[in-house]
């Protein structure tokens, strides 16, 4: 190796510790005292305390369950909703589906938390504010899921399709005897993509949760970190920690199917 | 009969998109032609006052600066970087899975917790950056807190989110280059940086094109740290559209103004779909 | 398929049921100070409820005031029940304009709740009481005062046991407290007073001590640009800018605390509210004073009341008072001052044995109560939220010399006055 590449490659290995650095700080100030947050001492002991005081503050235990509701409502969801509905686009020439397809795309660009004020007001008339269904309900018909679909239907052979049909399948019978077995792939990649833009999302749970019972992590975080009396960092890492645990394990030991998940819907 | 199946297959997400799409689209830009409704003055029909009202409003007028800076801030230098880590990780590099995670991590976590933990590296003093600082004699500084490094610190925390998503698209883009270039750049004794300047940058422009609008759109939608840092702060230096119409309708309730600003936002948005559209859509065919 | 069709039926159903319990009252509140204090007031609802049987309460924490605000509000405008709530005292107005609470005084009506209502310190009924009714009943108060750090003091030379009184003395005692090192970094300043957050709360201490309120009582006037406002303003900026004795630009309001803890700066401006947690993580001894006078001594009340809504039935209503009585008897606002540091608000908390024995402990506890005699109702105005965040603005605009004071300040009073002339 010359020269040339070595330094690279220290230039790589430098950018990626500067990358995870922020993180790694923020585990050295959740497990060692409060004092000690803001002075780095090597050797100083380690503590569980602010990870229990934490716990106190705020109930992340209700937090959690909230969130996986949420995610596992949504997702499921949107594999029956965006399957239908990439069914139709890929295999059904009906009238105006160029049209609806192009409004379908228009999702794309302007998600729900834009239009924070008016779904507000819609969920309101629903009667679902403060419901983790009226977190869900705008998300689950997927512009991207059924895009996703479409184009991964349109991928598969009629030949299969007309076998089933001679075997006397009806058309949904089809869809889920032929279709979506071959889409697997895609449903996994899908899977990992919208549980983890759900687990993250925060400014449409913080507008229309009021209470602890509906609240997911990101606004319970939130809320955790902004007492008017202050923060305590050693505390306020160690909650922050307690909320990312969950989604950053499982992305620790599937790191590559979520790297690849990311990656097949980006080529798609 | 194949039509009704059709419609029939489309009609629950139908429902849902129109529901919570086309409809509120719809509906904000009605609203916004009124004027706000409290109980004791109710809500009349105003035209486009709340429109006029937009030209005399200084924050709103801040706040379109501040997007726009914010976008040149984040978008070339998280494209760039994440052609370079996309580069750098396709290679046969030593450690490489571990570089991997390492650029890709910050893209799990939630925005909040990003927030969280850079507040402290931003605070005077005490913080991360201000006791490096002091390892080599810098002064303190007040980085959220000067209107003028601000927004800098914003964008440095944005890319450091961003850049390991986009790093993965054009990893998808590089796999798919074809070996057969490399190699015969190789034998013609073309350098690295040659090959990469007049080949696989030319290759990726698609990938980028997508990757540009996507953190463009993001860049109208990322207000979540916002809430944690500066709330708009130091006199609005750092507020955004998006979290401006938050302040308006939420802690002003002026639900009519917040729906004119929601309109001057989608037109943003729909501006830069038409863009996408040509550009991408002539492009991606021109190859 | 089945499997997921019943895990799709479990998320909908779990999803689907509302956040309600079957509870009669429901309140809101926010948390002021950071801590386990959910745990207090759900231990506090179980208590009453257990004193009282038939009454369920449900409390709800909010978040801060801002977030409180929003939710109960946003709870009433959908229709959920809520039927108190402890809100920022300053929300009255914004609460009167969407025509939501009732005063007390229409429920308060025996010759016992009469005296009830006449038991809190008048200083914090101000902001509560709107055409001569109280629509709000003190429950967490609290003032700004100096928190001073006497080792530095000793170490810089001065008298640890005396506080500056006025504008002058603060300015020489904190040049004399400003520590540098080798290199002519600042290590400690003198002191600090936040300006993000609640700036013009720290704001009306400074004009009141320069002789002004910022607001008239009908909620329909403010005074931004009367000269000796300006001046106010002037004296805050000069702090850093001229006299170099705190940072330029906003400072942070939620971690100043503990730069004050770690000896960041020797003095700073902030919350009562913030006694406890001093208290139990400052390393070196601190004192409590009244906030330095210029004309006079001044300082806003700030905190929360409780509120109720009109949405309720008689026997919510009945309901709703008893407990609000129940919260506010000298004992628990005794208790809750010991567990917060807020001000505890009826004198006769202050003659219970267990506050008595408190504060012949810890005698920075008294400081803020004492300062009820120079105390001014917190800013509250019509259009409140705007109204403020103008103030906000011009005061971060001339912290950061990016306008000077007086424009600043003139700027906002003609944009408030646009917003408030309907209302006169």
């Amino acid at each position: 190796m010359n020269a040339g590449r070595a330094l690279e490659t220290a230039a790589a290995w430098l950018l990626a510790f500067l990358w995870i650095a922020p993180l790694l700080y923020a585990f050295w100030a959740a497990f060692h005292p409060a004092a000690l947050a803001t002075h780095f001492d090597p050797l100083a002991p380690l503590t569980l305390d602010n990870f229990r005081k934490a716990w106190t503050y705020a109930p992340f235990a209700r937090h959690l369950l909230n969130t996986m509701i949420l995610v596992t409502m949504i997702l499921s969801a949107q594999l029956v909703l965006c399957t239908l509905a990439g069914f139709a686009f890929a295999r059904f020439d009906f009238a105006g589906h160029d049209i609806a397809f192009g409004l379908v795309l228009v999702q794309l660009m302007v998600m729900p938390e834009v239009l924070i004020v008016e779904n507000y007001r819609t969920m309101a008339r629903l009667g679902l504010v403060d419901t983790i269904l009226g977190i869900g309900l705008p998300y689950m018909a997927s512009a991207f899921g059924i895009f996703l679909l479409r184009q991964t239907f349109k991928t598969i052979p009629r030949e299969l399709e007309e076998a089933a049909r001679v075997e006397g399948c009806s058309m949904l019978g089809v869809l889920w005897r032929v279709y979506v077995p071959l889409a697997r792939p895609t449903y996994l990649a899908y899977a990992l993509v919208s549980v983890s833009y759900h687990w993250n999302n925060f400014l449409w749970p913080l507008v229309i949760t009021n209470s602890v019972n509906t609240r997911p992590l990101t606004v319970g975080l939130a809320i955790f970190g902004a007492p008017e009396s202050g923060v305590d960092w050693a505390v306020i890492s160690a909650g922050t920690l307690m909320a990312v645990a969950p989604l950053l394990v499982a992305f620790l030991l599937f790191q590559k199917q979520f790297m690849q998940s990311f990656m097949q819907a980006g080529i798609k | 009969m194949r039509h009704v199946y059709g419609w029939l297959l489309l009609l629950p997400a139908a429902v849902l998109l129109i529901g919570f799409t086309h409809y509120p689209a719809a509906a904000t830009l009605l609203d916004s032609l009124f004027s706000s409704g409290t109980v004791v003055r109710p809500s009349r029909f105003v035209g486009v006052d709340n429109y006029a009202a937009l030209a005399d409003d200084p924050i709103f007028t801040q706040v379109l600066w501040n997007n726009f800076w914010f976008a040149l801030g984040t978008i070339p230098a998280s494209i760039a970087l994440a052609m370079l880590m996309a580069i750098w990780v396709n290679d046969r590099l030593a450690a490489r899975t571990l570089v991997r995670m390492a650029y890709f991590t910050p893209t799990i976590l939630p925005m909040i917790a990003v927030a969280n933990i850079w507040l402290f590296f931003y605070t005077p003093q005490i913080g991360l950056l201000d006791q490096l600082g002091a390892l080599f004699g810098a002064p303190s500084h007040n980085w959220l807190g000067d209107p003028h490094t601000v927004m800098g610190c914003l964008v440095a925390m944005t890319i450091w989110k961003e850049a390991g998503f986009f790093m993965i698209f054009y990893l998808a883009a590089l796999q798919s280059l074809p070996p057969e270039l490399e190699e015969a750049a190789k034998i013609e004794g073309a350098s690295r940086w040659y090959f990469f300047r007049r080949v696989t940058f030319p290759l990726l422009m698609p990938t980028t094109l997508f990757v540009l609008v996507n953190a463009t759109i993001n860049s109208f939608k990322l207000v979540d740290h916002l809430f944690i840092l500066t709330k708009g702060g130091p006199n609005n230096a750092s507020n955004l559209l998006l979290y401006y119409i938050y302040q308006v309708a939420f802690s002003f309730f002026d639900t009519s103004y917040a729906a004119t600003l929601t309109v001057i936002l989608l037109l943003l948005l729909a501006t830069l779909a038409l863009v996408q559209f040509q550009l991408i859509e002539k492009r991606v065919h021109y190859r | 398929m089945k499997r997921l069709l019943a895990l799709l039926l479990t998320g909908m159903l779990l999803g689907a049921s509302p956040a309600r319990a079957d509870t009669e009252l429901t309140f809101y509140y926010p948390i002021a100070v950071g801590g386990p204090l959910t745990k207090v007031i759900d231990g506090l609802a179980r208590q009453f409820e257990k004193e009282h049987p038939g009454i369920k309460v449900n409390p709800i924490y909010a978040g801060n005031y801002d977030d409180a605000r929003i939710k109960a509000l946003a709870a009433l405008k959908a229709g959920q029940p809520a039927q108190i709530s402890v809100l920022f005292s300053i929300d009255l107005y914004e609460l009167l304009e969407q025509d939501v609470i009732l005063p007390w005084d229409d429920i308060a009506t025996s010759a016992d709740d009469k005296d009830w209502l006449k038991a809190f310190y008048p200083a914090l009924m101000a902001n509560g009481t709107y055409k001569g009714k109280v629509y709000g009943i003190p429950f967490q108060r609290s003032t700004i005062v100096l928190y001073w750090n006497k080792d530095a003091f000793k170490e810089a030379g001065l008298d640890p046991e005396r506080p500056p009184a006025n504008w002058n003395e603060m300015t020489q005692m904190a040049a004399k407290l400003v520590k540098k090192d080798a290199s002519g970094n600042v290590q400690r300043w003198g002191v600090m007073v936040p300006s993000t957050g609640y700036a013009y709360w720290m704001f009306q201490a400074f004009a009141r001590q320069n002789g002004h309120d910022l607001m008239n009582k009908e909620g329909n006037r403010t005074n931004y640009a009367h000269p000796d406002v300006i001046a106010a303003l002037q004296y805050w900026r000069d702090l850093g800018a001229k006299h170099k004795v705190m940072p330029e630009g906003t400072i942070e309001w939620g971690t100043l605390r503990q730069a004050f803890t770690e000896g960041k700066t020797a003095m700073m401006w902030h919350t009562t509210g913030n006694l406890t947690a001093v208290k139990d993580t400052a390393k070196f001894p601190f004192g409590v004073a009244m906030l330095p006078a210029s004309k006079q001594r001044g300082s806003p009340t700030g905190g929360g009341n409780f509120y109720i809504f009109k949405k309720t039935t008689p026997e919510e209503r009945n309901a709703a008072l008893a407990f609000v009585k129940w919260m506010t008897t000298p004992e628990r606002a005794a208790d809750w001052s010991i567990a917060t540091g807020y001000v505890a608000t009826r004198p006769g908390a202050y003659e219970t044995a267990k506050l008595k024995e408190y504060t012949a402990g810890f005698p920075q506890a008294v400081v803020a109560r004492d300062q009820f005699n120079f105390a001014t109702p917190e800013l509250s105005t019509f259009q409140t939220g705007r109204v403020r965040k103008l103030l906000d603005d011009a005061i971060q605009a001339s912290l950061t010399g990016q306008k000077a004071p007086a424009d600043a300040l003139k700027a906002a009073q003609q944009e408030a006055e646009r917003l408030l002339k309907p209302y006169r």
